[in-house]
């Protein structure tokens, strides 16, 4: 086994002469004695290359690969066509990583300026930037910039209908800075804006709402723009991207800033991440916008050129003041939500998203009418949908799983205040007729 | 490098000219100089308060933004609407671009600011100071 390590015996002795050093240990000095190792690490001796190969698969062997997935609540099971991650894996995007050299970074500053150009289609606003690191934390973004927006607030309404990660996100987020975060609540299923409206009041810099919300239902945000206008406020609303494909999106509820996650948009579930939060805005907002914009210019034999433009936000020039503290993007991941919404294009879009509100809602019709499960709101949903179980869900979902299903999110694991025994079901286009039709056969059984 | 002998100037760079009730501020010929090409002036909105010392607006140059201070309490009156779309005229004529109008009641807070002269020798120890 070779060790990896440049350096031969000669070179370390070499260099620990030039600066006068007896030996490696002394490098070490300053490091409390009680510290330092007394014996080698207990960890078994290397493996031959083919041998790792072997423990390995054995290892991913023993994953239900195979098990036909209905989770969602955040990330979802899509196709992905093949194209994605043959772009991907070109070593000009794979090894390329920071392109703050624009002349030699045309193909990534390209290809994010095509994302920014896609998200803002989706949403219906004017500017976008280079991607966030997901939909959690571009809410906590999202709220950074309604506050430095509007002048003397303090103040940040979200709906207890976000999902609950955003709203951990959020609390930890502002946990030590001098800004008031108060939650709406919901009234049978959806925000209840009857309570927003009365909750406005000088001070409040936006409002943030997720549409499908985290149960899966699709919020009524009719004439909310207004009252919040109207108040100064602004209003931000976090959506499913590819709900988008049939719902309308945040620029024509007349939102500020739109927010999200674009996993369902090329990117797998892996184990939960890398993910990418996108987030628009309306023009009035672009110099405070976070993170990296990239724009489009002319080189200096005019030809078209990219680079990465509006830097006067971010921290390296405003210091203090300055509105952006990101300085990073998920360059890799929005590249593959990039060639995903190219490869599809805008009929393909509605095309999947449609296939997704049909399935889920035969699915839907199929799982209220023939099992003992009920829908917990009667609501209008996307492509997933709250059922409460007559049992707990911690007793049905390993009975499913041995079935061969990843029946759903247990929702009252993810958040205490929905009822026991309540999943959430999601249904993408990957999902097939005799797939649902098994699905609901194992979960009569199970519930029997 | 020019200082008009008719108006009062802050230390923070600003210059101050006042017509009754009414302050008109702008920056001076060495803070436009230092900052380079003007791109963009973030405006306050007309009729928002604002006490004095508070940040009101933002002049962003090619290489920094920095933020324009008022020197007296008082409401937005008027903004520059030309600096919109003509940034540059900052650069071009630093006194005749006011950036935004401040109406105020009491005089008394212009006491403070320095005349061409005393902000010839401040903008010289700056400079020595470099």
């Amino acid at each position: 086994m070779i060790a990896y390590l440049p350096h031969t015996d000669e070179d370390i002795e070499a260099m620990l002469e030039v600066i006068g050093v007896a030996g490696i240990d002394q490098l070490f000095a300053d490091i409390p004695r009680e510290l330092i190792l007394k014996e080698p690490l207990q960890i078994p001796a290397g493996l031959p290359e083919h041998e790792v190969y072997r423990r390995m698969r054995a290892l991913a062997e023993r994953n239900r690969v195979q098990n036909v997935s209905f989770l969602g609540c955040g990330s979802y099971d899509h196709i992905i066509p093949a194209v994605v991650s043959h772009i991907l894996s070109r070593s000009e995007f794979y090894t390329s990583y920071t392109p703050y050299q624009a002349e030699i970074s045309q193909g990534f500053l390209q290809a994010v300026f095509e994302f920014q150009t896609m998200i803002c289609e989706l949403t219906g606003l004017e500017v976008a930037n280079a991607s966030l690191y997901d939909g959690h934390t571009a809410a906590s973004e999202a709220a950074v910039l309604a506050l430095n927006s509007v002048r003397r607030s303090e103040t940040i309404l979200y709906s207890s209908t976000l999902h609950p990660f955003t709203r951990q996100v959020l609390r930890t987020h502002f946990s030590n800075l001098p800004v008031h975060l108060e939650e709406i609540p919901s009234k049978n299923g959806t925000t209840d804006l009857v309570d927003l409206v009365a909750k406005l009041r000088p001070g409040v810099a936006g409002v943030i709402l997720q549409s499908p919300n985290y149960l899966g239902y699709v919020e009524d945000l009719s004439g909310l723009a207004q009252d919040l206008h109207d108040n100064g406020s602004l209003l931000i609303l976090s959506a499913n991207p590819l709900s988008l494909g049939v719902l309308k999106p945040a620029g024509e509820w007349g939102a500020d800033i739109a927010i999200g996650d674009t996993q369902a948009l090329g990117l797998p579930s892996y184990f939960g991440g890398p993910s990418v939060g996108y987030i628009t805005a309306t023009e009035k907002l672009l110099r405070k916008m976070p993170g990296r914009i990239v724009g489009q210019s002319l080189d200096q034999e005019g030809k078209r050129a990219f680079l990465l433009t509006l830097q006067a936000r971010e921290q390296h020039i405003k210091r203090e003041r300055a509105t952006s503290n990101i300085c990073s993007n998920q360059a890799l991941a929005a590249l593959a939500t990039t060639v995903y919404l190219a490869t599809l294009g805008r009929q393909g879009i509605r095309e999947v998203a449609e296939q997704n509100t049909q399935k889920a809602h035969y699915l839907y019709g199929r799982l209220v009418k023939e099992t003992a499960a009920e829908p917990l709101f009667d609501r209008p949903f996307f492509n997933e949908f709250p059922i409460v179980l007559a049992k707990k869900a911690a007793e049905v979902l390993p009975r499913m799983e041995e079935r061969g299903f990843y029946a759903g999110v247990d929702l009252n694991r993810l958040d205490p205040s929905t009822p026991e025994g309540t999943l959430a079901i999601a249904v993408t286009e990957r999902r097939t007729r005799e797939e649902m039709d098994a699905f609901v056969e194992a979960l009569k059984e199970v519930l029997r | 490098m020019e200082i008009p002998k008719d108006l009062k100037y802050a230390k923070t760079h600003e210059w101050v000219r006042i017509e009754e009730d009414v302050a008109y501020i702008g920056i001076s010929d060495y803070a436009q100089e230092e900052l380079g090409d003007i791109v963009y002036v973030e405006m306050p909105s007309p009729e928002d308060s604002y006490d004095k010392g508070e940040e009101v607006a933002t002049v962003e140059s090619v290489k920094a933004a920095s933020a324009i201070y008022t020197p007296i309490t008082g409401t937005v009156k008027e903004i520059n609407s030309d600096l919109e779309s003509t940034p540059e005229l900052i650069n071009q004529k630093p006194y005749e671009a006011f950036i935004f109008a401040i109406r105020f009641s009491d005089a008394s807070g212009f006491d403070e600011l320095l005349d061409a002269q005393s902000y010839e020798k401040h903008v010289e120890q700056e400079k020595d100071s470099h």
